[in-house]
Order: C-alpha cells, then structure tokens, then sequence
C-alpha cells in the first residue's frame, strides 16, 4: 500500500468533512440540552423523550415504517423476478427494452417520476395516501434489487438447479429450495436498499402522498418550514441510524454472499 | 468380471438405451448428427472424443436437459421424448459435482429421495447405506466446502446414486482428481458397478480410463459414432485410420493392394516398397497399413531370411518414458517410424543411441490394413 501524502489526506479530511460534518452536527445538536438549536447548553437526550410524545411525528414514523417495509417486500419480489428474467432467458423479445425499463427510475429525476405518478393516479382516479406511496416506492426501488440480484445471478452455477431437477425436482420447487436459499444474501441485501430508500424518500412521497398519509421526511420537511425544533435533530439521528445500519447490513449481506462457499465466479 | 458379458453380441437382447438416429443442433453447429447407439443393461459404457465431439451433448439429450431435433431416444423400448429430466429414470453426475453448497452431505445425498417423498426412516436408511458405499459415512454432517475433491466426487456419486437410477451418467466424473487417487477410484467405480449392476455411461478424455473401465467404448468424432467396441477390439482393430490414429499411438503407411493371397494382402508404398499384412482388401484399391509402436522389433542387424515387412533407417531421437523408450526412425524415403521398447533391464534404453542405423520389423500379423 502507498503512503498517504499531505495532499492526499487533506483532500480525504475534506471530502469526508463534506460528507460527513452536517451529519455530524446534526447528532451533536440533538444531545443539546438547550431549547434554542443554535446554542449550545450541554448534553442531554430530553429531546428523545419529547419526541416519545409527539404524536405526529410518532404517527409519521409509523407511516414511514409500514410504506418502507410494504414496498421494499413487494421491491424484492418484482425485483427478484425481473433479474431472474433478464439473466435467465438468453435472448427474448423486448429483453432489451426490459432491461432498459428496469434501469429507467435510476437515472430518471426524482420529480418527473413522482409527477408522473401522480398525474397516473389522478387519472385512474385512484384515493391517495398510504397505498400510492407504497406502489411509488415500489417503482422506485425495483431496480436497486434487480441489479443487486442480477449481479448475483450471473456467476451462479447453473448447474446446480440442473442437478435438482435431475433428481426429480420440478423447476418452482427447485427455485425454492436450491436457487433462493443460495442467492438469499443478495436478496436480503436488496430489500434492505429499498427499505432505506424508501424511508428517506421526499420528493416522490409528497407527490403521491394523500390525506393521513405523512411520512416522516415530509414531517420534518414541513416542520422545519416553521424553523428548526430540536426535537426534528433527535428523530433526524434515529434516521440516520437506522438508515445506516441497513446500509451497513446490506453492503456485508451482499459482500458474504459473494464470498459464500461453492458458488463459483465471485 | 469383464469377460463373458457381451450382450451386444446377443439379438435377442433388447437394449437399455438406444438412440435412433439423433440429431441436435446448436444454431449452425451440429453437434450430435444423426447418430444411432444402443447401450444395454448392467453395461459400463464409454464416451471418448476429443473435446467439441459431443459427448456431453449426448448425455444431456438422455438426461434430459436438451431436447433431440431429429430422431428418437429409447428407454426400455419406450420413446422419453418430451419427458422432463425430473421423470426420468436417469441420473447424472455433473462434472463440477454440482453439489449443494447450502446443504450437508447427508442433505445432498438424501434430496433426490426427498422429491419421491419416501418415509422419513427410509430416506435415513437410504443415506446411511449410500455413504457406507462412498466411505463418507464420518462426514455426514459436513458441508460440501469441508471436504477434500475426492471426497466431493463420492458424495456426487453417492448422490446420483442415491435412487437407484436405470442409467448413472458420468460427465468426465474424475477429471478433477490426481493421478493416483484417478486410478484408485476408476477401480471402485467398476466394482461399485458390478455390485450395483446399474447402467453406467460414463465421458472421458482419458483413453486409459476408458479402456480400464468399460465393456465397450464408443469413439466419437463431430457428432457421429465412428466405433463402437470393446476396449481390445478397439485397439487391435479400429475400422479406420481416425480411430487407428485416435486410440493410442500407431505408424501410418500409405499403400496400394498388389494382390490378396488367402487372408494376407501384399501392400506397395509409392518408393517401391512392399508389406505383407493379414487382412482382405480388393487388388488396385487405396489402403493403409497400420502397425502400433510396440509390436515393432527394433534390431542393430538386419533381419535374418529377409522376410517382406521390415525397413531401414536412422534413430533420431528417444524418448525415454521410463518402463518404455519410444524411437523415432527416419526411414530412406525421409518418412518417420516410431517403434517402442520395454526397457526390461537397467540401462538397456542406452543399448540403441540416436544417429544409429536401425533395422524395423513386424508380422504380418501384427500389422493392420485399413480402407478407410
Ligand atoms: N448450449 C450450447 N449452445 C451452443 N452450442 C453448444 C451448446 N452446447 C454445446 N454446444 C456445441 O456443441 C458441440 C458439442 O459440445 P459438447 O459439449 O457436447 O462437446 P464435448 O464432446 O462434451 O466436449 P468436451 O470434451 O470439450 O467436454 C460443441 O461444438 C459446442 O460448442
Ligand atoms: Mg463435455
């Protein structure tokens, strides 16, 4: 391994302050003993205990929670099931267009897909609120799993569901009982990315978002709005927390997978 | 053991498996090409081709796993065409094993059980007596990365095994394994085979392996069955000059019949040259006299009496392999001649040094003529 320079260290001390100091002070602030956000007044975790009263910030959590875990579990299906499809059938029609389709919410601004979500929902006269965010989420999310499973799929060892089959396995319960136990870790890994995604989502929530339905970041959003309470610092960290430790699950979920005994590629 | 059996020999048998005129083709390339083959039962069978010939083309078409363009495959007398490779009687052992790295080793064994839903005490028993055959019974609860490649290959086998297939398909089964641990194993899968009386089929590259293993080997070359014979027929007499050249290491003349005198055909090479060789073939025809390097004498002297089959020439080089040296012989005419000598003494190989003049002989009945 090289030396780290001067050079080389200041820019990493900067990036990672970039990254990372906001963050920083954000947790900081919400141990803050003090009712004002920009005065220090020593630590405390008060504003933890507040917050278990809030009851509209407590109700947001909740949404937030239910859409996140309804729309990364249906994520992981549909996602699951079009990486199976891109990687398991050689070439079919539209295969390029699928998989083009699949990729699309990647790049696609954020504002242009909630508005175009919402405008689908207007006209399908659809009631907005708990279930269109979680379809949203859903369309938002999908292809994280895909190419998470995808890149899986493709150094998996066919092989393996040829031997299952040969030994009089039908093809649905080979998937499940060979397939599915062996890319879990991928699997598992891309749910935890649409759960996070999808928990920290604004703009697309307050596009499809109807009465009754307010997740947490369009709570703080809107609270904010009307200054900064210290009590948003504290919910802003339990975010942050759990938000990083899926991230942290996923990346090691997906890192062991790899590195699982007999699968070739890696 | 091997001796005896020969129900190919026999009409009356009605083979295991037979192929009728199978053909499958992958976009342009054909790679099994109208080809017809019957295997029978309690036969240990063979596949040996160089690489692309479509051995393992041939064994999936039987597993199941690719379906025949043309022709028809027979098991038991009944068509299997469109019969999904989880109903069919057969079971294959895959080339990288294939085990489940997610399972233990009494898991692996007992899947294919598992699917028939047999008694939960049956399929335990089942796994005991299949891992007792393998001498994997300590490892039972071992994960397939726990183990060494020997081992891997038994539980594959244990696991193929496992329902009593009618045909056990063997894809290059020992490909993996060191020499030694090769040989060993090629003993234990003939006597597992004879125990089991199953239907082995088993691809090989190793002409070796081949001819240790199976009662009969057939040669494949792009998709078509050029021989199919027991391992001794196939190396004394190969039909033609690709298998002569294919199985083992054999001299090449290229010749034209002078005359047929009883079962000897007198053979003329373009310099002049003329062979007595046992064997039938019309007079004016093409052919080729064939004759392996060890049934070649190589002598310092000149033959005594003169007989018709033997050259002169000069060793070029040696090639000491150790129980045996071969010879290259460059003879007058400029064309090479490999003769091999068993070096029965210590120090014998040094009797006969490069750049000597070398006398070749053989009888006629050692040589081979082939038409084709
Ligand atoms: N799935 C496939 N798609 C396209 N071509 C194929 C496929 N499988 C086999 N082939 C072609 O068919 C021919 C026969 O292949 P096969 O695998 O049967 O050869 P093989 O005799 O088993 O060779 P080896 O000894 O190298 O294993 C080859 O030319 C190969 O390229
Ligand atoms: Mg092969």
């Amino acid at each position: 391994m090289r030396r780290l320079s001067v050079f080389n260290l200041t820019t990493l001390a900067f990036g990672l302050a970039f990254l990372y100091l906001p963050i920083a002070i954000l947790v900081i602030y919400s141990f803050n003993d003090s009712r004002l956000v920009t005065v220090w007044g020593g630590w405390s975790t008060r504003w933890y205990a507040v917050l278990l009263h809030d009851r509209d910030l407590l109700a947001a959590t909740l949404n937030s929670l239910a859409i996140a875990l309804a729309s990364a579990t249906l994520a992981t299906i549909l996602g699951t099931m079009a990486a199976l499809a891109l990687t398991r059938f050689g070439r079919f029609r539209g295969r390029m267009l699928l998989s083009a389709m699949v990729y699309a919410p990647l790049v696609m601004p954020e504002v242009i897909t909630g508005l175009s979500l919402l405008l689908l929902f207007v006209a399908a006269d659809v009631d907005r609120g708990f279930s269109t965010i979680t379809a949203s989420h859903t369309t938002l999310t999908m292809c994280f799993v895909t190419i998470v499973v995808q890149s899986r799929l493709v150094d998996f060892d066919r092989s393996l569901e040829e031997a299952a089959m040969d030994l009089g396995c039908p093809p649905l319960r080979t998937f499940f009982s060979v397939t599915l136990p062996l890319i879990a870790p991928a699997v598992a890994a891309g749910f935890l990315l649409a759960f996070s995604l999808s928990l920290d989502d604004l703009v697309i929530a307050s596009f499809t978002t109807g009465p009754g339905a307010t997740t947490l970041p369009i709570r703080i959003y809107s609270e904010v709005r009307l200054g900064v309470k210290p009590e948003i610092n504290a919910v802003c960290t339990v975010l942050v927390a759990v938000v990083a430790t899926a991230i942290v699950m996923a990346s090691l979920l997906s890192k062991r997978g790899a590195a699982a005994p007999g699968l070739p590629g890696r | 053991m091997k001796r005896g059996f020969a129900p190919w020999a026999d009409p009356s048998q009605q083979p295991l498996v037979r192929f009728d005129a199978v053909t499958k083709r992958f976009g342009d390339v054909t790679a099994v090409d109208r080809l017809s083959l019957d295997i029978y039962e309690r036969e240990f069978f063979a596949l040996l081709g160089p690489s692309g010939c479509g051995k393992t083309t041939l064994l999936r078409l039987l597993a199941g796993f690719e379906a025949a363009d043309a022709g028809a495959i027979l098991l038991e007398g009944r068509n299997i065409d469109g019969v999904p490779p989880y109903r069919r009687p057969v079971n294959m052992m895959f080339q990288s094993y294939a085990l489940f790295p997610h399972m233990t080793v009494a898991a692996n064994v007992a899947f294919g059980l598992k699917q028939d839903r047999l008694p939960k005490g049956e399929i335990n028993a089942r796994v005991a007596e299949m891992l007792a055959l393998v001498k994997l019974e300590r490892f039972a609860h071992r994960k397939p990365h726990q183990l060494s490649g020997g081992q891997r290959q038994r539980v594959a086998l244990a696991r193929s095994l496992a329902k009593h297939p009618k045909v056990l398909l063997l894809d290059e089964p020992l490909a993996a394994l060191d020499k030694k641990l090769r040989e060993e194993t090629q003993f234990e899968l003939m006597d597992l085979q004879a125990r089991l009386g199953t239907t082995f089929v088993i691809v090989t590259h190793d002409q070796e392996e081949a001819m240790t293993m199976a009662h009969r080997i057939a040669v494949m070359d792009h998709g078509h069955v050029k021989q199919v014979s027991p391992p001794a027929d196939l190396y004394e007499q190969p039909n033609s000059r690709w298998v002569a050249e294919f199985i083992g290491d054999i001299n090449i003349i290229e010749t034209v019949v002078v005359s047929q005198t009883g079962d000897h055909a007198v053979l003329e090479t373009a310099a002049g040259r003329r062979f007595s060789v046992g064997g039938v073939a019309d007079a004016g025809a093409q052919a080729f006299m064939a004759v392996r390097p060890e049934k070649i004498r190589i002598a310092l002297t000149p033959p005594l009496g003169g007989g018709l089959n033997h050259v002169a020439g000069r060793v070029v080089d040696i090639g000491y392999l150790g129980d045996m040296s071969i010879y290259k012989v460059r003879l007058d005419d400029g064309s090479v001649m490999r003769a091999s000598l068993a070096n029965a003494r210590r120090g014998s190989e040094r009797d006969i040094v490069p750049d000597q003049p070398v006398w070749l002989s053989w009888p006629p009945e050692a040589a081979l003529l082939l038409t084709k």
